[in-house]
């Protein structure tokens, strides 16, 4: 089954405060602690792209506004 | 973006592109993203007009796409009555921090709030003075240690930390007064609501309306965002519970 | 012609600053300026503007930032040791290139002192006054008649050069009734782009501020508040002057010491001696150039700097001079004002 949903992480604006990661109910994100951006600093990614649920825990909590999030379009009913 | 997928949450265009400078999960930014997606979605960026005034957000007009002007340490709430005396019509809002609001700025904060002013406070109650590097501020709790209360607060010496929701929400004048925080996302949606409850509110000229936020210092409190978080928790909110002290009557609204 | 009226200093200040156009009034009561407050709250409901009586002269200035910063044209009165609380946020206001009017309606200091008229606070007031390189353009005004025009000057000096310009008067002239003919009503249209009414999709978001952490920036910021001091300074000093034609012997004097020493003019001339006046109406921007003409001259013996205080004119006296001639000084201090007559006899001390 395709993901209900996909966040897009600017890693720029993103300092791996971690929020995120704690906020997110489906343990679908993590930080990148093999990387930095250029400042830096670790950033979140999507580590598990089946998981996410749009449910914006994630951008709501995100300090730094660097989460977009994206929701599966609704499919049209079949008419049966 | 991926075929089968619409956009659901994006930052705010009232926020500017400049990086936002404060510390890795300082609650400032969130606050600033907060406020702008409430302007961005009232449509009210032509007609809001910010105070900041010394602090870490002293910053803010560097961050927040609306008119802004700076303001000297704790003079905020004067400047914010300037302003909006002069343009009734505008949204005013000033947000700062305890050290400002509570102990160089209370004169100015009281006074406001009693005479109504119908502009809104944002107050980061952060418990420490976070620019000038983590001393002692009239929130910081009972035993809590700052590089200028290295024993801990003593509150035979020094009092017990102020609580200015509490305080203001005493005022007539005063519309609505919550303390939200952003701990946690649910929390963090209920602090925006705040944040438009006063403005909405404000826009219907209720009077002084005042949301503090319980926040934190990551560097000042030399934690983790983490760690932070479980402070927060366990305790400022016994001290400074979340919850709304003071509303409007509902045919007001 | 304008109206003509009998009127104390102090409410013809207000009455001037309604006819300019004010918009917003701040202020704290303090003797011997509460005049202005009360008549300014007594006319409020007859006209557009606000008056708010703050908490403090700190709230105050503050106020005239925020207001003056929407583009309002605002006034507060204060007195000295109000003054003295108001200097950070005029650092703050001069930094962040706000037009405000302020007027002091100086007392005898220092500390809480007397009410008594005085001109102690002459260094404050021309020499920044605050923190940081900057200064208010200083009017000195000596008669009710010059506190009415210095408040419409001064409300179009402080909109040209986006400064802060602040009315040095005293105890005396706030206090006294003259005949005062009052300018017509202005109908006052700002044109301040620059102000935070609200950043219309026109336009980039309006900033005041007077921050400039990187040190090349506020180097930089220096360097342009002092390029619209030195236009200040080549476009704006006022001075008036008394039979300083044909004078050996020229008294410098402001404010009230200059009606006071008008009169030793007149008494010395009597007594065969050629006194003249100078009376600079800029006390910052300061008439050096025109003092050192004077100096120049072959006739000017001396000069005599007459204040209230303990000597404070007369150091940009000297300076203008520049040791051409002698600079003598005499002044009272406590919010005694010298008379006229004591004025000859210091005079006289110094010829012999
Ligand atoms: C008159 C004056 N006194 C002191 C300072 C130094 N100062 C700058 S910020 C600050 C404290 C800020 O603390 P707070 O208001 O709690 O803001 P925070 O940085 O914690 O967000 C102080 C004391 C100043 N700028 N001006
Ligand atoms: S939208 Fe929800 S599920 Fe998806 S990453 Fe963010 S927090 Fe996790
Ligand atoms: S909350 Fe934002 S800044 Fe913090 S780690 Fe996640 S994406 Fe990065
Ligand atoms: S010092 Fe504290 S309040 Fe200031 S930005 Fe850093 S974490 Fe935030
Ligand atoms: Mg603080």
């Amino acid at each position: 089954m395709p993901a209900k949903g996909y966040v897009e992480i600017d890693i720029e604006r993103c300092k791996g405060c971690d929020l995120c990661v704690l906020s997110c109910p489906t343990d679908c994100l993590a930080l990148n602690i093999s990387d930095t951006n250029s400042y830096g600093l670790y950033y979140a990614y999507l580590k598990e792209e089946d998981d996410c649920i749009a449910c914006m825990n994630c951008s709501v909590i995100c300090p730094d506004a660097a989460i977009t999030v994206y929701k599966k379009e609704d499919q049209p009913k079949q008419r049966s | 973006m991926k075929k089968g997928y619409k956009l659901i949450y994006k930052r705010p265009q009232t926020l500017t592109k400049t990086r936002i400078n404060y510390c890795p999960g300082c609650f400032h930014s969130t606050m600033h993203k907060l406020l702008m997606e409430v302007v961005e979605e009232m449509g009210i960026q032509e007609k809001t007009v910010g105070v900041c005034p010394v602090g870490c957000s002293v910053f803010a007009y560097n961050y927040m796409n609306v008119d802004m002007q700076e303001a000297a340490h704790g003079r905020a709430a004067a400047v914010a009555t300037g302003i909006k005396r002069m343009l009734p019509d505008r949204y005013v809002f000033s947000y700062q921090g305890d050290g400002d609001l509570a102990a160089i700025g209370t004169a100015e904060t009281l006074h406001a709030c009693n005479r109504g002013e119908n502009f809104t406070f944002v107050f980061i109650n952060n418990g420490i003075y976070g620019m000038t590097g983590g001393q002692m501020a009239p929130t910081t709790l009972e035993g809590q240690k700052t590089t200028t209360s290295p024993y801990g607060r003593d509150p035979e010496k020094i009092g017990l930390p102020l609580k200015m929701a509490e305080i203001v929400s005493q005022f007539e004048r005063v519309a609505y007064v919550e303390r939200v925080s952003c701990n946690t996302p649910a929390n963090t949606r209920k602090a925006k609501k705040a944040l438009r409850n006063a403005f909405e509110y404000q826009g219907k000229k209720l009077g002084t309306t005042f949301i503090e936020v319980a926040s934190n210092c990551p560097s000042g409190w030399k934690m983790t965002p983490e760690q932070s978080l479980k402070w927060l928790e366990e305790r400022v909110f016994p001290y400074y519970p979340l919850k709304v002290f003071k509303k409007p009557d509902k045919k007001e609204v | 012609m304008g109206e003509i009226r009998l009127m104390k200093g102090n409410e013809a200040l207000g009455e001037a600053a309604i006819r300019a156009g004010l918009q917003g009034y701040f202020g704290y009561p303090i003797t011997p300026q509460s005049e202005v407050m009360e008549y300014l709250a007594q006319q409020e409901p007859h006209h557009n503007y606000v008056f708010l009586q703050a908490e403090s002269e700190v709230a105050a200035v503050n106020m005239m930032y925020g207001a003056g910063g929407a583009g309002a044209r605002v006034l507060t009165t204060t007195s000295s040791p109000g003054f003295s609380l108001m200097q950070e946020g005029i650092s703050y206001i001069a930094c962040a290139e706000i037009p405000c009017l302020f007027c002091n309606v100086v007392r005898g200091g220092p500390g809480l002192g007397t009410i008594q008229p005085s001109q102690s606070d002459y260094f404050q007031s021309t020499k920044g006054g605050g923190h940081g390189d900057y200064h208010t353009i200083v009017l000195a005004p000596n008669s009710v008649q010059e506190m009415v025009d210095f408040v419409y000057l001064g409300f179009n000096l402080a909109d040209k050069y986006r400064t802060p310009v602040t009315i040095l008067s005293d105890g005396a002239i706030g206090q006294m009734m003259e005949k005062v003919e009052l300018p017509d009503p202005v109908e006052y249209k700002p044109d301040k782009p620059w102000a935070t009414t609200g950043k219309t999709k026109d336009r980039e978001r309006n900033i005041l501020t007077s921050l400039y952490i990187q040190s090349e920036d506020m180097e930089k910021k220096n360097q342009k508040l002092q390029k619209k001091y030195e236009k200040i300074k080549q476009n704006e000093i006022r001075f008036d002057e008394y039979k300083t034609e044909d004078a050996e012997i020229i008294i410098v004097s402001f404010g009230l010491s200059s009606r006071v020493s008008r009169k030793s003019v007149d008494i010395g001339r009597a007594q065969g001696m050629k006194i003249g006046l100078f009376r600079p109406q800029t006390v910052w921007p300061f008439p050096y150039e025109k003092l050192r003409e004077y100096a120049d001259k072959d006739r000017v013996k001396f000069f005599i700097s007459i204040e209230m205080n303990a000597g404070q004119m007369v150091e940009d006296v000297k300076l203008a001079v520049c040791g051409k001639k002698p600079v003598h000084f005499y002044g009272r201090m406590g919010g005694i004002v010298p008379d006229s007559y004591e004025v000859i006899e210091q005079i006289k001390k110094i010829k012999e």
